[in-house]
């Protein structure tokens, strides 16, 4: 690493990246081996040592204390001190220390906030400040933008670039290829715990990517034009509170058809989430109906929406899509164990379970250990073909995926996205809901777009970016103004 | 940088509609003020109701006719009540709930003292207050310890075991060597010895904190008992007659009416106990071993990316817990009464509730606890003037309240958030 230079470290899922900055960190021990600093070994024998060799980490989950203010985040460990037992927290000199960082580098944090009231972008902010009033000179970067949105992403690269100008180095660890061309000045990339290669930010994504992955990827999904057949999902008038019942989704009307991809785009937190849990049955709705298939499910249990032919991939798979400590086998079995020839009458039929987990390993790729591995020690991106293989192992009607492929590496986005293709191919309706735009786009035949609980507008996948980031942002091509502070009135799309 | 691109459909205000908390409790409270005026007023006899300022009928009281009283303090209830459920400024509603709890129980105060036979219809003051407080101090030092210990992320089941740990060793060793002090530090002794056990199952050999500590507590009644009968017993003059600490009286402030002879007359442990409140507050909230201590409890992981020593520090809170629970259960012992078996008797399951109640701060603990002692007390009281209620059903009310306190009358309790998690490094 050279002083003011921001070095992307560039890898598959389970690549090691991760593991790697941890020993930096000094928070893993290394079996073997040593870390140079100005041509000194250095030996961490935890996370102190690394801040004191000058060393901060962003982790990939943030390591703030939900419930604590910005200010107390950031002094916890170094706090500022007074008093005649010098322990009484010096709350006033904590504050002026954030506000100066946040100043000096142009990162806007209120010191008085408490972080679970901010958002994740503000809250990564938080966690970069954190490291900066610690006089760090190289700044571990791990995964930052896998939870931000488009708009945060951009800031975060802004904030990157200002970091780098005032002389500190930066290891941006990634598997996006956009950002790393965006931004880096040199590229290692990482496989099976090896580096592979470096390279210039001027090699094309092609090339990256095939060092990534260790052969050559297709980037754009190869798909032939779609032949819709008759509607299966067909929503009107759909009305949804979130959690804090404030109102979701305003009114959608919405329909997909047989052998289509709908993608579902938009900025995180417009609805789409409700809009999915609604369709399933795992939130309740306040007006309007949801078919299937001609058929009116609202109201139904989710068990009884899932055995009328929807597969449904979840957004968030560490919640929602697995259960961690159950082995690959059985969670390939979650929906049907019940069923033959899984299940019968009270008891389980392991055989049966391990010869279709067998199978599907195979066919899905899924690289693990065994059938019997816990799926919490997969990556993340194998633990996503897990839910994907599970989902469509059943001939479907519908089959629905909430941001399919994030945080799962190259590879593996390439293989879900041929599967999403595959399943529209043979008569399955598709719906794919993603903040990732050239997801949206590669995959979907018509895309809708949410803004603020509304369907703001339907484009084919031709339509220029530039228009599709617009509507997002809630400006219609026909209004030219944003509608920000009046979703209510609206014409519908 | 520009933050306008943030997506403000994230941070709407929340409606709450029209039955907010604030207006849930004043209909509750109007209710109860209702309740109290009707039912107490018809109840109450015309007989005066005096409220001495001393320990017995004489002096100073306060004085009023039964009737008048209790529909005059339900009708007071009532209407603090109604305020909350018409819509007042957030800050008043603390004020406002407690005046009007505070005027329910007086209403109630004055049938009962009222419905009392002739020539007992007087409550002395000062003995409820001062009764109050000796009651409520082992759930203090009880709830204190809870706090030490959950507040860094270890749940501590074991405040019972603690208790009479410290009683057992401080009668014990009170006794050998004719010493209060020696008694005092041999307490916190043995109720450090229970915790440093939970400290090390719970911390090192990751065992579920809530069974441990049932265990510990078995433990503790199992080995005092045992060492009870067959120690103790056999020379009760030698082992079981610890030296007591005698009340200090601290210099012009017992002069005040009524809290002077009630609160400072008292014994060492009173004192000790409301100035761990104090400085245990203060140290949590205001300094450095404060700020890790909550960071260690609420997300163990990122204190441990800053350097702080999450294991080291949850150790260190385990067994100053201990330390303080001992001198809990001393308080038994080293002021009111010799050793008998079991003799903590599920007060610190009662400190535990106080814990939660007081919603894990050191202040809150301390109000929970008196409240229990002040039902308690108040249990006693109307059982010697022959009250018409059954005196179980009093003693029922605090743990009513505790539930309804949990299930999220006192607005959200939360638990630090590790709590009870062990930590694992990686």
């Amino acid at each position: 690493m050279e002083p003011g230079e921001i070095h992307a470290l560039l890898g598959e899922n389970g690549a090691g990246k991760s593991t790697l900055m941890n020993v930096l960190y000094g928070l893993y021990q290394p079996d073997e081996g040593e870390i140079l600093v100005d041509g000194k070994p250095l030996k961490l024998k935890g996370p102190s040592d690394a801040i004191a060799a000058g060393i901060g980490m962003v982790h990939q989950h943030f390591m703030l204390v939900p419930v604590f203010t910005v200010a107390e985040n950031v002094m916890l460990g170094a706090e500022q001190v007074r008093g005649p037992f010098a322990g009484i927290l010096d709350r006033r000199r904590a504050r002026r220390e954030v506000a100066e960082v946040s100043e000096r580098y142009n990162l806007r944090v209120d010191p008085d906030a408490v972080i679970e009231d901010l958002p994740v972008g503000i809250q990564q902010r938080v966690e970069i400040v954190k490291a900066l009033t610690r006089d760090v000179d190289l700044l571990i970067l791990d995964e930052p933008t896998a939870v931000l949105t488009p708009q945060e992403t951009e800031e975060l690269l802004t904030v990157m670039r200002s970091l780098k100008a005032a002389g500190k180095s930066i290891v941006f660890i990634t598997h996006k290829l956009g950002e790393v061309k965006a931004i880096a000045d040199r590229i290692t990339v990482i496989r099976r715990g090896k580096t592979v290669g470096t390279a210039e930010p001027s090699a094309s994504r092609d090339e990256l990517a095939a060092l990534m992955v260790g052969r050559s990827v297709r980037l754009t999904v190869d798909k032939k034009p779609a032949e819709p057949g008759k509607p299966i999902l067909e929503i009107a008038g759909l009305v949804v509170d979130d959690d804090r019942q404030v109102r979701a989704v305003d009114g959608i009307d919405l329909t997909v058809r047989a052998g289509e991809v709908l993608g579902v785009a938009g900025v995180q937190g417009n609805g789409q989430t409700e809009l999915i849990e609604a369709i399933m049955g795992l939130r309740p709705t306040l007006a309007g109906t949801v078919s299937l298939d001609g058929e009116v499910v609202n109201g139904w249990s989710t068990k009884k929406v899932l055995r009328a032919g929807v597969g449904y991939v979840p957004e968030d798979r560490s919640v929602d899509g697995l259960v961690k400590e159950f082995s690959v086998a059985e969670n390939l079995v979650l929906d049907i164990y019940d069923r033959p020839p899984f299940g019968k009458g009270l008891s389980l039929k392991p055989d049966a379970i391990g010869k279709s987990a067998k199978e599907r390993i195979e066919q899905f790729d899924i690289r693990t250990s065994s059938a019997d591995a816990a799926v919490g020690t997969l990556s993340g991106g194998n633990q996503q073909k897990v839910i994907v293989a599970r989902e469509l192992s059943r001939p479907l009607k519908l089959f629905i995926a909430a941001q399919p492929t994030r945080g799962v590496d190259v590879g593996s986005i390439e293989f879900i996205h041929s599967r999403v293709i595959r399943e529209r191919d043979i008569g399955t309706a598709v719906m794919v809901v993603s903040s990732e735009l050239d997801e949206v786009i590669g995959l979907a035949d018509r895309i809708a777009v949410m803004y603020r609980g509304r369907i703001i507008g339907i484009v084919g996948p031709d339509t220029p970016r530039e228009e599709i980031g617009l509507l997002m942002a809630g400006i219609t091509p026909d209004t030219a103004t944003p509608t920000a502070d009046s979703p209510a009135n609206e014409d519908e799309a | 940088m520009s933050t306008t691109a943030v997506p403000e459909v994230a941070v709407t205000a929340v409606d709450e509609g029209f039955w907010t908390r604030t207006r849930k409790a004043g209909a509750v409270l109007l209710a109860l003020g209702v309740l109290a005026a009707v039912l107490f007023g018809a109840l109450a006899t015309g007989q005066q109701a005096r409220f001495t300022l001393s320990e017995t009928e004489g002096g100073a009281a306060l004085e009023i006719n039964g009737t008048i009283g209790a529909i005059l303090f339900g009708v007071i209830a009532a209407a603090a009540g109604a305020a909350l459920l018409a819509g007042v400024p957030k800050r008043w509603f603390t004020l406002l709930l407690g005046a009007g709890l505070v005027a329910f129980v007086l209403s109630f105060l004055c049938w009962q003292v009222s419905a009392a036979p002739e020539g007992r219809n007087f409550m002395p003051l000062v003995n409820v207050v001062r009764g109050t407080f000796i009651l409520a101090l082992p759930l203090i030092f009880g709830a204190l310890a809870g706090v030490l210990c959950e507040r860094s992320g270890v749940v501590n089941v074991a405040i019972e075991g603690q208790l009479l740990m410290g009683a057992f060793s401080g009668a014990l060793f009170g006794s050998i060597s004719g010493s209060v002090w020696v008694g005092l530090v041999a307490a916190a002794i043995g109720g450090a010895f229970i915790s440093l056990l939970l400290a090390v199952f719970a911390i090192r050999y990751l065992v579920d904190q809530v069974v441990m500590g049932i265990v510990l507590n078995l433990l503790a009644v199992g080995v005092t008992g045992f060492l009870y009968e067959r120690l103790m017993q056999t020379d009760a003059a030698k082992y079981n007659s610890a030296p007591r600490f005698s009340n200090w009286e601290i210099p012009l402030l017992k002069d005040i009416p009524l809290i002077g002879p009630a609160l400072f007359r008292g014994n060492i442990f009173l004192y000790l106990g409301l100035l761990l409140v104090l400085v245990i507050h203060l140290a949590l909230f205001r300094t450095r071993w404060g700020l890790r201590t909550r960071s260690v409890g609420e997300h163990p992981t990122a204190a441990d990316t800053l350097g702080v020593k999450v294991l080291r520090l949850r150790y260190r809170n385990v067994i100053m817990a201990g330390l303080v629970a001992g001198v809990g259960g001393a308080s038994y012992t080293l002021a009111l009464y010799s050793f008998t078996k079991n003799m903590i008797g599920g007060k610190g399951f009662i400190a535990l509730a106080a814990l939660i109640f007081g919603r894990w701060s050191p202040t809150g603990a301390l109000l929970a606890a008196l409240f229990f002692g002040f039902a308690d007390q108040l249990a006693t009281y109307l059982g010697a003037i022959g009250s018409s209620i059954p005196s179980q059903f009093l003693a029922m009310l605090p743990y009513l309240a505790t539930i309804l306190a949990v299930a999220g009358l006192v607005g959200k309790v939360r638990a630090p958030a590790a709590d009870g998690k062990p930590y694992i490094k990686g």
